[in-house]
């Protein structure tokens, strides 16, 4: 269907792959042994300037969104409408004193905000962000994506370890307990639609879904199993990137800031920019995993630049993930670990069973109606047991030896 | 055998000596975690993408961080007075000489056994898996009994603590 | 069923969100520098002295008795005793303060020196946005920068600056009425001395 437009319109293919051909254009200056290298420096350089760009435009909006959804006006001083606040906010980390505490582990300390960021950019690696947009074109992509995020813990860890302060360490210890029980779900929810499309490679699980039953595309979150994995997804990306309501590791009523309470200036300003990249590569991952990735929304509309849909999709992902923090109050931790253990693991692994059944009923109908109504009744049964009133009893507590 | 082999070769090496060779624990975890990621790097630079990231995601993002919590939780962290070095590491010296030449025995006899082949074998993700729901499926299945039973051990330590209140 | 309190609350925020771009009334805050609430008559930030009439230093109703400095909790008023006195609103000769400083930076807005004045002299203000570039002296308010006219005080606290001047009025009678009664005890020489008194505090009649 793609392929037939294209052909009678040679325009939509260049806005399509205007970013590709820039790159081809480009590296044909150089002489051919150097083009893919060249290539794959342009393809880097593209990340690191979007992204973080992304990064200061998603700072304004998100405190302008949260400030309507407070009845307030947000930012409203530094340039036209306070689009100008990240450049302020830029130059006044770069211009702050650079604070390192007296008995902090200096080189831990030092290096745990750039193990930080350059693990989290290394995730856009293998993010397909338009048709041919994909820097390293990875058999195992997913499972460099997940690599990628479990090394983002241990940074965590070096950097409230480092600091020695007991409110940093707290909240390193905080924020990989709650990543590691959260990228378990994260994981075995990925792992439902690389059953179903057979890949490991981002692209390929991309192109399994940019298929059109009439005018509606074949995505995953459009299944009985999609759509669960979907959500217990989007919940384990939210604790993944310590966003609200999982944001106890930086609570600021008893943690103050969490673990990066002793970082000040740039080195605090790359852990801002750590948090806010891990939110763009998981709701990259979402996107591609459950929403289609770079394909349109409906087969009519496939003349739009698939790179659009991609970021289109991932500020969409961003706004839910500010709604979200505009509305919801942080949880426990013991309703946390609740939570992820009870309720979302056992949904996650039921899933699991039905994306199996879903894939050996064949297509059909019968299909649809059984796999809705086991996660439904799952769904409905797990939230009774998790609302039972003897949960709001009496709370015990147990402390370290 | 390429420069880039080299590197990482140093950078592993290097990373498992800090991890014998520094006092403050926390830090030998972190320089074994830089071992943990060179030998990644060892597989994806042989090709064995599957390896490699298998090799970060269970060890740095699982085995490491594992190792970190044991540290904080038993008070390892703080240096003991009287160095950390044992007394008895001739014995460990001789130990370890004698794993290493039995390890480096496998490999040179290994080498010889197979028939060397031109092509470099790929072994992709679906190779991987194939193999093991295939031939390995009665060894991946034991191994699942095995963890499995290991997480019902850790479910019941964890019961008993709180069976007995203080 | 699990999630529907989170679902009624995103759709709060969803209202919130979209009706504050339509309705302003929604809005629960102002643009500060711009637009600004009135303050409460009851507001209270900083002490300040008040004079009565044109002068600042003649009206000072200030006698510098510094009960007020030796009340003040965290001590940050600073009182110098005049050498020369001056006629106060009745026309009685008091000191007045030569040197009368007050640290804003220590201060903190109790309002027990108002409490304690006996001679209404001193106020508390509204006026809050007291920046300044110079964190030592200009944080330091000697006796000029204090001092504020009576007309000040009734447009910051009207109801309680017509209470203070009535009670004044009234013991501004008080004390006349008694100099009267005294001049007509001391019979014919007397009335020169009352009269002559009266006049400096002409100016304050408020009410």
């Amino acid at each position: 269907m793609i392929a037939a437009s294209a052909a009678a319109n040679p325009f939509i293919v260049d806005a399509d792959q205007v970013f590709v051909l820039l790159r081809d254009w480009l590296v044909g200056f150089l002489p051919a042994a150097l083009r893919p290298a060249a290539g794959a420096v342009l393809g880097v350089i593209a990340i690191v300037c979007v992204f973080p760009g992304l990064f200061a435009l998603t700072t304004v909006f998100e405190r302008k969104g949260l400030g309507r959804m407070q009845n307030r006006l947000g930012p409203n001083r530094v340039g036209p409408f306070g689009f100008f606040q990240p450049i302020a906010d830029g130059i006044k980390s770069l211009t702050k004193e650079d604070i390192v505490p007296l008995r902090a582990n200096a080189v831990v300390h030092f290096l745990a905000p750039l193990v930080l960021v350059a693990t989290v950019f290394m995730g856009f690696a293998v993010l397909p962000m338009g048709r041919n947009m994909v820097l390293v074109d990875m058999d195992a992509g997913l499972l460099f994506f997940f690599a990628m995020g479990a090394a983002t813990e241990l940074s965590i860890f070096m950097a409230g370890w480092s600091s020695r302060n007991k409110y940093s360490l707290l909240g390193a210890m905080r924020a990989v307990a709650q990543m590691i029980s959260y990228e378990v779900v994260l994981l075995l929810s990925s792992v439902s639609v690389v059953m179903i499309s057979g890949s490991l490679s981002l692209s390929k699980i991309v192109a399994a879904q940019d298929q059109y039953s009439g005018v509606f595309p074949h995505w995953y979150i459009f299944t009985p199993w999609g759509l669960a994995g979907f959500l217990v997804f989007a919940i384990a990306a939210t604790a993944e990137t310590n966003r609200s309501p999982f944001d106890l590791p930086e609570g600021e009523s008893e943690l103050v800031a969490g673990y990066h309470i002793e970082y000040s200036g740039f080195k605090f300003a790359l852990f801002f920019l750590g948090e806010y990249l891990a939110m763009f590569s998981i709701s990259g991952l979402g996107t591609t995993l459950f929403l289609g990735g770079w394909s349109a929304p409906f087969s009519f509309l496939a003349w739009v630049p698939s790179w659009i849909w991609f970021f289109g999709k991932v500020m969409l992902f961003i706004f839910v993930f500010i709604w979200m923090r505009g509305t919801l109050p942080r949880l426990r931790q013991d309703q946390l670990m609740n939570f992820a253990w009870k309720f979302v693991l056992p949904f996650t692994l039921l899933n699991l069973v039905v994306t199996a059944l879903w894939r050996f009923m064949g297509p059909g109908w019968s299909r649809w109606i059984v796999c809705s109504l086991i996660l439904l009744a799952a769904y409905v049964v797990m939230g009774r047991l998790e609302m039972r009133s003897d949960h709001f009893g009496r709370r015990s507590y147990r402390y370290a030896e | 055998m390429s420069a880039i082999f080299y590197l990482l070769a140093v950078i592993t090496l290097a990373g498992g000596l800090a991890t014998v060779l520094l006092k403050q624990l926390v830090h030998c975890a972190l320089a074994a975690t830089v071992a943990f990621a060179g030998l990644a790097l060892l597989f994806l630079q042989l090709d064995a993408q599957f390896a490699g990231f298998a090799q970060i995601l269970v060890y740095i993002g699982a085995v490491a961080i594992l190792i970190v919590f044991a540290i904080l939780l038993t008070h390892g962290s703080h240096m003991p007075k009287d160095g950390v070095f044992s007394r008895s590491w001739a014995l460990g010296l001789v130990i370890a000489a004698g794993v290493f030449a039995i390890l480096g025995w496998a490999v040179l006899a290994g080498i010889s056994a197979v028939p060397r082949q031109n092509a470099p074998p790929s072994a992709t993700v679906r190779d991987i898996g194939e193999a093991l729901v295939g031939r390995y499926v009665l060894p991946l299945e034991i191994v699942a009994l095995l963890l499995t039973a290991a997480t019902i051990g850790a479910v019941v330590v964890a019961m008993h603590e709180k069976a007995s209140p203080r | 069923m699990l999630g529907d309190g989170i679902l009624k609350g995103l759709a709060e925020t969803a209202k919130n969100f979209f009706l504050s771009y339509v309705s302003r009334e929604r809005l629960t805050t102002v643009e500060y520098p711009e637009h600004r609430i009135p303050t409460a008559e009851n507001a209270r930030v900083f002490p300040f002295l008040v004079y009565d009439g044109p002068d600042w230093l003649a009206g000072m109703r200030c006698v510098a008795c510094q009960i007020c400095e030796k009340e003040c909790p965290p001590k940050c008023i600073y009182i110098e005793k005049s050498s020369d006195k001056k006629p106060d609103y009745v026309g009685k000769q008091q000191f007045y303060p030569a040197r009368f400083d007050i640290d804003i930076s220590v201060c903190m807005s109790c309002q027990i020196c108002v409490e304690v004045c006996p001679f209404e002299a001193i106020k508390m203000d509204t006026q809050f946005e007291l920046a300044t570039d110079d964190r030592f002296g200009g944080l330091l308010e000697d006796r000029r920068k204090l001092a504020r006219s009576n007309e000040y005080y009734h447009s910051i606290h009207p109801a309680e600056a017509a209470e203070v001047d009535a009670r004044l009025a009234e013991e501004k009678a008080k004390v006349e009425a008694r100099a009267k009664a005294a001049a007509k005890a001391a019979a014919s020489p007397a009335p020169a001395a009352a009269t002559e008194s009266a006049p400096p505090a002409k100016t304050e009649g408020g009410s």
